[in-house]
């Protein structure tokens, strides 16, 4: 039994249509979308506005980062304004860049958090913004904020961040965690 | 004699400092166009600081096409095993000078008369005028064809210099491409001589000085519209750009004939292209916009159609013929580079039957009806 197998098409046939084929309208219609769009852009920015959609990094900063951007990292205080860190190295620890380091001191006046960080520093030229040393560390005492302000730089040892940098949260500002957490709320991690 | 020499000097660095400059400054105009035309910023972050201070001088990024210079100069001089070392190394400077030597002949400006322009050299020039225009040829376009073509002669050498498969085959092609389009280039600029009755570019661009039809410019797109928007079209082909770079289609043959150049010699080529971008701007400023005219503008101001004069001083003439030129140019450079930006590019059979069945059916066609009209108007119209 002969059987007849028809070759598939897996395209589309151009249908061109005869006004589409004669080849010049079309041109004169595309030359006339990108010369709207140039004259369009560059009448914005003659009057002073920006005719671009893409953002001139890092002079400017885009305005739409996602809510739970992971972007720089900030270290929570105490109401009295010492780092809530204990540095007991969970973060460093876990970090898989290896870009965290701690040095602990030791305060014995604060008998409830004798241990402190004297020096805790990022390197930012290494870090991959994964977030695991917010997830690692039991005492929320390092978050990352939205944005990433300030981040280029054209010396990498000028990227390495410090206790004082990074000790620039405001809580009062933070409406996401507030801290301290107010009266009955359920704290993470806490009694039920 | 010393005077003629002074002036053509001044010309002659004044053509080469405008087309240089205009090579360097289209590589930044031609990455900024596209940027704005897709919406993004492009090209601007190349700045000179004045030295001893923190000055930055910026200026929207204008002296990238400085830093793309100077980027060519530092890489490596790479030599390939070729046969033919000779061709290799000549071969930019094949592509190169014609394109600067093309604009010899193009009037970039009116009548220029120093001893009116300086009046302490006065008694130097004894009152003689120099057509602003480096040489006054009788032969104005075949000089610019003779000289546009021997560009081909640059491609093919590199090409088949470069010891290189991708080469040979963009050289073949830039060869076959630019053949086929000279001629349509030719044809449709024979349609313009009949109708100035002239191949002098300076003559032609005077007999486009008056008004036709009562208001409009007489400039040669009016007469010959088809001719100007063919002439166009042949010319980016000429200089093997977007939509026909097929000599150079990145995709399929890497850079095509100058795969195997490096550093300053590719750089030849390609600041080659961007010159002949001005170069091709200026011609079809001369044939078909009217060179350095304005409308109701003459040798001594504007006159406009209701009869009122306006006088200028002869050095405000030139600048303002100076300038008109230029802009013009820039304008059609701009219109160049928004269809290199704007439409995809042929196969290369398709480029070839274009030229062949379409363009040059209807280069001869435009000429027969401009020969057929000027013949019932009795030979001018």
């Amino acid at each position: 039994m002969k059987v007849s197998y028809p070759r598939k098409r897996y395209w589309n046939e151009p249908s061109l249509t005869a006004w589409e084929r004669a080849y010049l309208p079309e041109i004169m219609r595309g030359l006339a979308v990108t010369s709207t769009v140039f004259l369009r852009n560059m009448w914005r920015w003659i009057t002073g506005r920006k005719g671009a959609l893409t953002t001139y990094y890092p002079e400017e900063t885009r305005a739409d980062y996602a809510p739970l951007n992971r972007g720089k990292h900030i270290l929570t205080q105490r109401p009295d304004g010492k780092p809530q860190c204990i540095a007991c190295n969970m973060c460093a620890t876990v970090c898989p860049a290896k870009v965290i380091e701690i040095e602990a001191g030791f305060d014995p006046t604060d008998v409830a958090h004798p241990k402190f960080p004297i020096r805790f520093e990022i390197d930012y030229s290494r870090c991959i913004f994964c977030g695991l040393c917010v997830e690692a560390c039991p005492e929320d005492a390092i978050r990352m904020a939205r944005e990433t302000p300030g981040l280029p730089s054209g010396d990498r040892h000028q990227m390495w961040l410090g206790l004082e940098e990074m000790l620039t949260w405001q809580p009062q500002r933070d409406v996401a965690k507030p801290y301290p957490p107010a009266a009955g709320a359920r704290v993470p991690g806490g009694p039920p | 004699m010393t005077q003629d020499l002074s002036v053509s000097l001044v010309f002659i660095v004044y053509a080469m400092g405008m087309l240089i400059t205009f090579g360097t400054i289209l590589t930044w105009v031609e990455r900024k166009q596209a940027a704005v035309m897709s919406d993004r910023i492009g090209a601007n972050r190349a700045y000179i600081r004045i030295p001893f201070t923190q000055v930055k001088l910026v200026w929207w990024g204008l002296f990238h096409g400085i830093a793309d210079g100077l980027k060519m100069m530092l890489k490596e001089n790479f030599q390939p095993v070729t046969y033919d070392r000779v061709a290799y190394a000549i071969a930019p400077w094949v592509v190169f000078t014609p394109v600067l030597l093309v604009f010899a002949v193009v009037p970039f400006g009116g009548t220029l008369d120093p001893g009116r322009l300086v009046p302490a050299l006065a008694d130097w020039f004894h009152g003689r005028t120099y057509p602003m225009q480096i040489a006054r040829l009788d032969a104005g376009l075949l000089i610019v064809f003779a000289f546009s073509g021997l560009t081909i002669i640059g491609t093919m050498l590199a090409g088949w210099s470069s010891a290189n498969k991708f080469s040979l085959l963009g050289g073949l092609r830039a060869g076959s491409q630019m053949i086929s389009y000279e001629l349509v280039m030719g044809l449709t600029v024979l349609g313009l001589i009949l109708l100035f009755g002239s191949i002098d570019l300076g003559a032609i661009v005077r007999r486009q000085s008056g008004i036709a039809l009562g208001w409009l410019p007489a400039w040669g797109i009016v007469y010959q519209p088809l001719g100007a928007l063919l002439f166009l079209t042949a010319a980016i082909a000429e200089n093997k750009r977007i939509p026909f770079d097929l000599p150079e289609a990145e995709s399929e043959l890497i850079a095509g004939f100058y795969t195997e150049y490096t550093s300053m010699k590719m750089g030849l080529f390609m600041f080659a292209e961007f010159i002949e971008i001005a170069i091709v701007g200026a011609l079809f400023t001369t044939l078909f916009l009217g060179g350095y005219n304005l409308p109701y503008m003459n040798d001594a101001g504007f006159a406009l159609p209701g009869g009122t004069t306006f006088a200028m001083s002869h050095g405000a003439v030139v600048v303002t013929q100076l300038v008109v030129f230029l802009v013009k140019v820039l304008l059609v450079c701009s219109f160049q580079i928004l269809i290199r930006w704007s439409l995809p590019r042929f196969r290369y059979d398709q480029v070839l039957a274009f030229a062949w069945k379409f363009l040059l059916p209807l280069s001869l066609a435009n000429l027969v009806v401009t020969a057929a009209i000027l013949w019932s108007h009795g030979g001018a119209l």
